[in-house]
């Protein structure tokens, strides 16, 4: 893919021991059990884009999202970020510099926010964590960070229930600022926002990436949403991704069978009256994956191939897909 | 469909009595539910659309109680009934449905002895008959092989599933009036279009009135008739679902319906409202929305907008009072050069 790409997963996986205790296990006679939250997950984010991962609960979006910023180790692959790896760096210094480079955002702006804390304590904290500023120059940033996101340098004296929703995450963006990062993975930011308060902060998501080059991992379930922020999207199902597109390909031609039934139960706010079409069934125990393509038990289109052998990515014009339908052109 | 009303709340407001005085989640909302329509509820976090469910079936938490209004189920009074009254009318002529499928279930009974027991409480008939009933019940919601689902218990159910089963328990007593809050925020979108097909189905078979909460303006549009749009526990606009979504009049359902991302609408730049919806403790005098208001003309200020017929909704904003009109066209023309 492009050469100016800032973050590159290649390979990543994920699997976690969901064994019961070991004397359970002896008990009961059970085998030790695994969950593969992650598999062989791949994508570049060029500088200044934006790559969203879309996908139901469970579908290993944020379990991504904490490994591309180096807080959860992965079981294979790895992550680089303008080729240096971030789970094997050079040595500490190169380790403390390459995470400055990178901030996540989460779903609740409650939990990231000591409640105890002054915003302007909380906004300077990576500032001084990593050694930054020193001194006034320390408030002097913070204030204008407030500023940046649209709060007033004043708010710094008062503490995070103080605040709306949306100014909450207002804040929690300012602190994710305050490193200078270059690279931020947001999850679910607006999900537990207003749609009236979640279009001024998508709105200046935008304009900060804008005005500041910064590069995004996007995370959410929703279609909307994420089609108004990203460049480039992947969508996952349990762990896997079933499809990679540029935005406007996605939605206007969606290859895989799975993209299709989520752009399609969706609800629309143009679409009066509409019964989406019947999906069949629910997401599957990710301990027990079918076989083969692990969207077989609900695809209208999946054979017997389909049961017995997973597909891998296939490249195609602006996008890549993971379907043995599309590879054998009876998608249509 | 029929015109005739199920359910009809009058000037109903809710009040909470606090140290520091008297807080109004529900202020004067007025709406009617006709048999087999489906109203949709819709509005901010804290906007008041629970406690207006929870106000009809009267299960306001302490120390909150109605204290004006009226509400009417088939033209008898439900506000001031007493306890065991309503308790008989729950469940039984009003079902309800919430987000969290396991708060209307019992855990330590299986779905099945459940529903037979609200079928048996509705209609007498032997157990035998009962439990055949539960097993059709089942069926209708798309629970596969009901006959021997009907003995497991609520945790052995996937969400979606667990929903189902809610929703079979909620119609078995065929109740005149469903109240369904959130119902599908805690699914995934491909299980919320199943649970919404549904609900959507059966209540318009069965001629149920359902009034259905959420926050979802894709959801409203899809499944309900006719849709309130409530702001800080005032009704600021209501009417026809295509109506108010398309052709919204009041500010601030032009501002949602503006700021709502589509499958279809600019990349570039959203639309927004300033501010956020004030909390309890400082709704402002006048329009509840005046700060937040790009039109807002004096009026606004001093004085509440009370419900009116404009175009095909009912609308509380003074823009469309005929005392106004010459100010509200004033203003427009001065924003439309500051604009240039
Ligand atoms: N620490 C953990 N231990 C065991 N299993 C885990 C752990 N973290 C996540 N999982 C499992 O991994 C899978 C992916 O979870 P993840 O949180 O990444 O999903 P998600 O796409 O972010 O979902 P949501 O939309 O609900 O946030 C799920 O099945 C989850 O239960
Ligand atoms: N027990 C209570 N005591 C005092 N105030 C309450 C109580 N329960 C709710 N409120 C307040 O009443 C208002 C309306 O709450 P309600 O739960 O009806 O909102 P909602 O529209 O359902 O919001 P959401 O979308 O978050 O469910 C809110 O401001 C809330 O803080
Ligand atoms: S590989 Fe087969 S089962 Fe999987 S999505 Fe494609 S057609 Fe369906
Ligand atoms: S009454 Fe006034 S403040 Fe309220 S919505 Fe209408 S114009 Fe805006
Ligand atoms: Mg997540
Ligand atoms: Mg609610």
């Amino acid at each position: 893919m492009s050469e100016n790409s800032l973050i590159k997963a290649s390979d990543l996986g994920r699997v976690f021991d969901v064994s019961k205790p070991w004397l359970n296990r002896v008990l009961e006679g059970s085998e030790k059990q695994f969950l593969t939250a992650a598999d062989k997950v791949h994508f570049d984010i060029p500088k200044g884009k934006t790559f969203a991962l879309v996908g139901e609960s469970g579908s290993g979006k944020s379990t991504i999202g904490k490994m591309v910023v180096g807080l959860l180790n992965p079981t294979s692959g790895n992550v680089t970020v303008d080729g240096e790896d971030l789970f094997n760096p050079k040595d500490k210094k190169a380790q403390l510099a390459l995470r400055r480079r990178i901030q996540m955002i989460f779903q609740s702006p409650y939990a990231s926010l000591n409640p105890r804390w002054r915003v302007k304590n909380i906004i300077a904290e990576p500032i001084k964590a990593f050694n930054l500023l020193e001194g006034k120059a320390i408030q002097t940033r913070a204030s204008e960070l407030l500023e940046q996101v649209g709060l007033a340098a004043t708010d710094g004296e008062k503490y995070p229930h103080e605040f709306s929703g949306g100014q909450r995450q207002r804040i929690a963006i300012a602190r994710a600022l305050a490193s200078n990062p270059e690279f931020i993975v947001c999850d679910e930011p607006t999900s537990a926002l207003d749609v009236s308060v979640q279009s001024q902060v998508l709105n200046l998501m935008k304009d900060l990436q804008k005005d500041l080059g910064l590069t995004y991992l996007f995370i959410s379930h929703d279609l909307s949403v994420v089609r108004f922020m990203a460049d480039q999207i992947g969508v996952l199902y349990l762990g896997r991704l079933v499809e990679i597109a540029d935005r406007d390909k996605l939605f206007e031609a969606p290859q895989h069978p799975y993209t299709r039934m989520l752009i399609d139960a969706a609800p629309r706010v143009d679409a009066f009256g509409r019964t989406a079409d019947a999906v069949v069934g629910e997401i599957p125990d990710p301990i027990n994956m079918p076989s083969g393509c692990s969207f077989h038990p609900r695809c209208p289109l999946a054979n017997d191939r389909c049961k017995t052998e997973p597909p891998s990515l296939i490249k195609l014009d602006r996008a890549e897909v993971s379907c043995h339908a599309v590879e054998e052109n009876r998608n249509n | 469909m029929s015109e005739e009303i199920v359910l009809t709340v009058e000037d109903l407001i809710v009040e909470f009595p606090t140290r520091k005085g008297i807080l109004r989640p529900v202020d004067r909302v007025n709406f009617n539910i006709k048999k087999g329509e489906i109203l949709g509820v819709v509005g901010e976090s804290g906007a008041g659309k629970s406690m207006c469910g929870s106000a009809i079936v009267g299960l306001i938490d302490r120390p909150g109680r109605i204290t004006g209004g009226e509400i009417r189920l088939q033209n008898e009074r439900i506000d001031n009934i007493s306890h065991e009254r309503m308790r008989k009318i729950r469940g039984r002529r009003i079902g309800m449905v919430f987000q969290d499928p396991l708060t209307s279930l019992n855990p330590l009974m299986t779905v099945g002895e459940q529903i037979m027991e609200t079928i048996r409480v509705h209609l007498k008939i032997s157990e035998a008959e009962a439990r055949q009933r539960a097993i059709a019940a089942l069926e209708e919601v798309g629970i596969p092989a009901a006959s021997s689902r009907v003995d497991a218990y609520p945790h052995q159910f996937s969400g979606g599933m667990r929903q189902r089963v809610v929703i079979a328990l909620a119609l078995a007593a065929e109740p005149e009036l469903i109240i369904a809050d959130e119902p599908t925020t805690a699914l995934d979108v491909s299980v919320q279009a199943q649970i919404m097909a549904l609900l959507k189905k059966l209540c318009h078979e069965r001629g149920t009135a359902v009034m259905l909460i959420t926050h979802d303006m894709g959801v409203i549009a899809e499944t309900t008739d006719r849709v309130a749009v409530l702001y800080a526990g005032r009704l600021a606009e209501i009417g026809p679902t295509k109506d108010v979504l398309s052709n919204p009049s009041h500010p601030y359902t032009i501002g949602l319906m503006a700021s709502t991302p589509s499958p279809t609408g600019s990349t570039e730049r959203l639309s927004q409202i300033p501010g956020s919806m004030p909390n309890l403790r400082a709704i402002p005098q006048g329009c509840a929305f005046n700060q937040r208001c790009t039109k807002a003309i004096s009026a606004c200020f001093k004085h509440l907008p009370i419900l009116e017929p404009v175009d095909k909704t009912d609308v509380a904003c003074w823009l469309y009072d005929e005392a106004y009109k010459d100010e509200a066209a004033e203003q427009s023309k001065t924003q439309l050069k500051e604009g240039a």
